[in-house]
């Protein structure tokens, strides 16, 4: 078992030979210690303010499988955000809109602790399909200009949902979150928080899976220099597709369950600037060569923005965030990753040189 | 005669009003050396862009081993044995050298032999390959610290990787010593004895006469020359072409 994951996953150096099932039961085993500790201190403020830090974690890891690997700046992250979480308020309101007939009355029939993971799943495949359309549409252009048809993407996706109706226009939709949730203490939104625990352990399994692989090496490729790539034999269109579609997806995933955290969704607060400048913020802070960074930044950032928007301020918020990005883009490129290795490897030499 | 490797037919490459290619028509055998010269800015590299797929032709057609080339994107020539190295250096900057070599082992190299190498057999190949170019000792060194020799060779090391039928070499030289020319140009002839078919498109004239058992001259796009070296330096046009009248 151990033998065939390291043939199929050449590690990037010698590094601690652990394989992806491993790494995913060990992941799972961090998870649950996280959450049984918040269950142990028992306040139910932890699940609101850990669910958005978790929300984060997977934003901005899959911002970095296209960003941080590829290369390729996405600013359209809050678009994909808000596909997720529009998806379900789209099922959401066949199930209470059309109650009666056939595909509602069944959505409507569903328990919203069986749904949500559905939901999430439904979210996965709509982002993901427009991630893949996205990168059909705009993967020719490259750096900057990549970079603003992201952007507009996103503000295509935003007019397109004011104007719908169905799922609440410029008013915003009612998505009604059920207060127990029988199995954990702390309801359903601690509920909420274990899922999104789950989505952060696939998201880091899947973003370490892809750096050590054959594919996070095309990735590697393409980011460095693309020309050189396809020259080495890197089908690079369609690796760029991968990178897109499973980014999206998983941002997709992130914004699926929002609407029930929230409980009442507008275009503002989902298409929100602070998704797409978290997304690029967190990994930038955190490092973006490895999957360890986004987690990092995120963890991070988005516990700071916790404790600032209950002290400070929750307009100062992203302020903050800015500040901090460009104090890194210009001290610290390669994050607080990028530092630590940094700082080993000179270690290392130093060592070499006096014995 | 036996089929060429490498055939070109009437290839044609504008940009706006500005011919860079004008029905270029070349062959290349089994295990040739051709040289190709040519002022600055006469189509060298458009020819080679044209040939790899990093440019699509206007007109004419490339076939290399028997398949027709056109509309396939360089990673899928690349596949067929078709490999190229470029004027200026450009290796993944943020790999080690020895990864560097990785990414044409894990895909065009791959392809090619039909089957994914283990990890063992990627180190053991990738040394064999720094061995040969002389690269074993910067093995683990980025390319950001090799010198202009160095990251020449591992220029060439990465083409080698993918165990090309040809090899394209878009200045390999530009810029070097004499002795490091002289290096470079072992190489090649090395990789020649194997089997390997080689253009070589250099402007240091020594080389390419030492080199090369034919040459090809191209002038403003068009090819003016195409036979035994001796001869063609020797061709009013080609001396006309390069110092003028």
């Amino acid at each position: 078992m151990t033998s065939a994951t390291a043939v199929e996953n050449p590690g990037r150096k010698v590094q601690a030979q652990i394989g992806t099932p491993m790494f995913a039961a060990l992941a799972t085993g961090v998870a649950v210690l996280f959450y049984v500790a918040l269950a142990l201190i028992g306040n139910e403020y932890l699940y609101f303010s850990g669910y958005v830090v978790l929300q984060f974690v997977v934003m901005a890891t899959a911002w970095n499988i296209l960003g941080g690997y590829c290369g390729y700046v996405n600013f359209g992250s809050a678009a994909f955000f808000a596909m997720g979480a529009y998806s379900t308020v789209c099922i959401y309101s066949i199930g209470t809109e059309y109650a009666r007939s056939g595909v509602g009355k069944i959505l409507g029939a569903i328990p919203p602790p069986v749904l949500v993971p559905l939901l999430i799943a439904f979210a996965g495949i709509i982002a993901g399909l427009v991630g893949l359309g996205m990168g059909y549409l705009t993967l020719r252009l490259r750096g900057v200009f990549f970079s603003i048809a992201t952007l507009a993407l996103s503000v295509v996706l935003q007019t397109l949902v004011v104007n719908w109706d169905f799922v609440g226009g410029s008013r915003g939709a009612y998505v009604i979150r059920p207060n127990e949730f029988p199995l954990l203490p702390g309801g359903f939104i601690a509920y909420l928080f274990v899922l999104m625990l789950l989505l952060v352990v696939v998201a880091l399994t899947l973003a370490r899976g892809i750096e050590r692989s054959r594919l996070g090496f095309g990735f590697t490729a393409i980011r460095d220099d693309e020309l050189a790539a396809e020259a080495a034999g890197v089908p690079t269109l369609r690796l760029k597709l991968i990178a897109t579609t499973v980014s999206g997806a998983l941002m997709g995933m992130a914004g699926a369950s929002f609407p029930y955290y929230i409980g009442y969704l507008q275009p503002n607060s989902a298409f929100g600037l602070e998704y797409a400048v978290n997304a690029i913020a967190m990994p930038m802070v955190g490092g973006t060569q490895s999957w360890v960074g986004p987690l990092v930044g995120a963890l991070l950032l988005g516990s700071f923005q916790q404790w600032a928007t209950v002290t400070i301020s929750s307009v100062l918020n992203l302020l903050i965030v800015g500040l901090v990005l460009i104090f890194f883009v210009i001290v610290a490129p390669n994050g607080i990753v990028g530092l630590v290795r940094e700082w080993r490897r000179k270690r290392v030499l130093r060592k070499a040189v006096r014995p | 005669m036996i089929a060429p490797l490498l055939h070109v037919t009437g290839l044609s490459k504008r940009f706006g009003g500005f011919v860079a290619l004008n029905d270029v028509s070349l062959q290349v055998a089994p295990g040739e050396r051709l040289g190709l010269i040519g002022p600055n800015g006469s189509g060298k590299s458009t020819l080679v862009n044209c040939m790899s797929g990093t440019l699509v032709n206007d007109r004419g057609r490339v076939q290399f081993d028997g398949r027709v080339l056109d509309g396939l994107p360089p990673h899928r020539r690349a596949y067929l044995g078709l490999a190229r190295s470029f004027q200026l250096p450009r290796p993944f900057s943020s790999l080690s050298v020895r990864d560097n070599m990785r990414i044409p082992l894990l895909y065009t190299a791959a392809v090619r032999a039909g089957r994914q190498r283990a990890e063992n057999e990627i180190r053991e190949r990738t040394e064999e390959l720094l061995r040969v170019v002389g690269l074993i000792d910067k093995a683990d060194a980025r390319p950001i610290d090799l010198t202009q020799v160095d990251m020449r060779k591992l220029e060439l090391a990465r083409a080698m990787a993918a165990d090309p039928k040809l090899l394209i070499a878009d200045e390999a030289m530009a810029g070097l010593s004499n002795a490091e020319v002289d290096d470079i140009l072992g190489l090649l002839m090395r990789l020649n004895a194997q089997g390997i078919s080689i253009i070589l498109i250099e402007h240091i004239m020594k080389a390419v006469m030492a080199f090369s058992q034919r040459l090809v001259v191209l002038v403003s796009g068009n090819k003016i020359a195409d036979g035994a070296p001796s001869e063609v330096i020797r061709n009013d046009h080609v001396v006309r072409a390069y110092l003028g009248q």
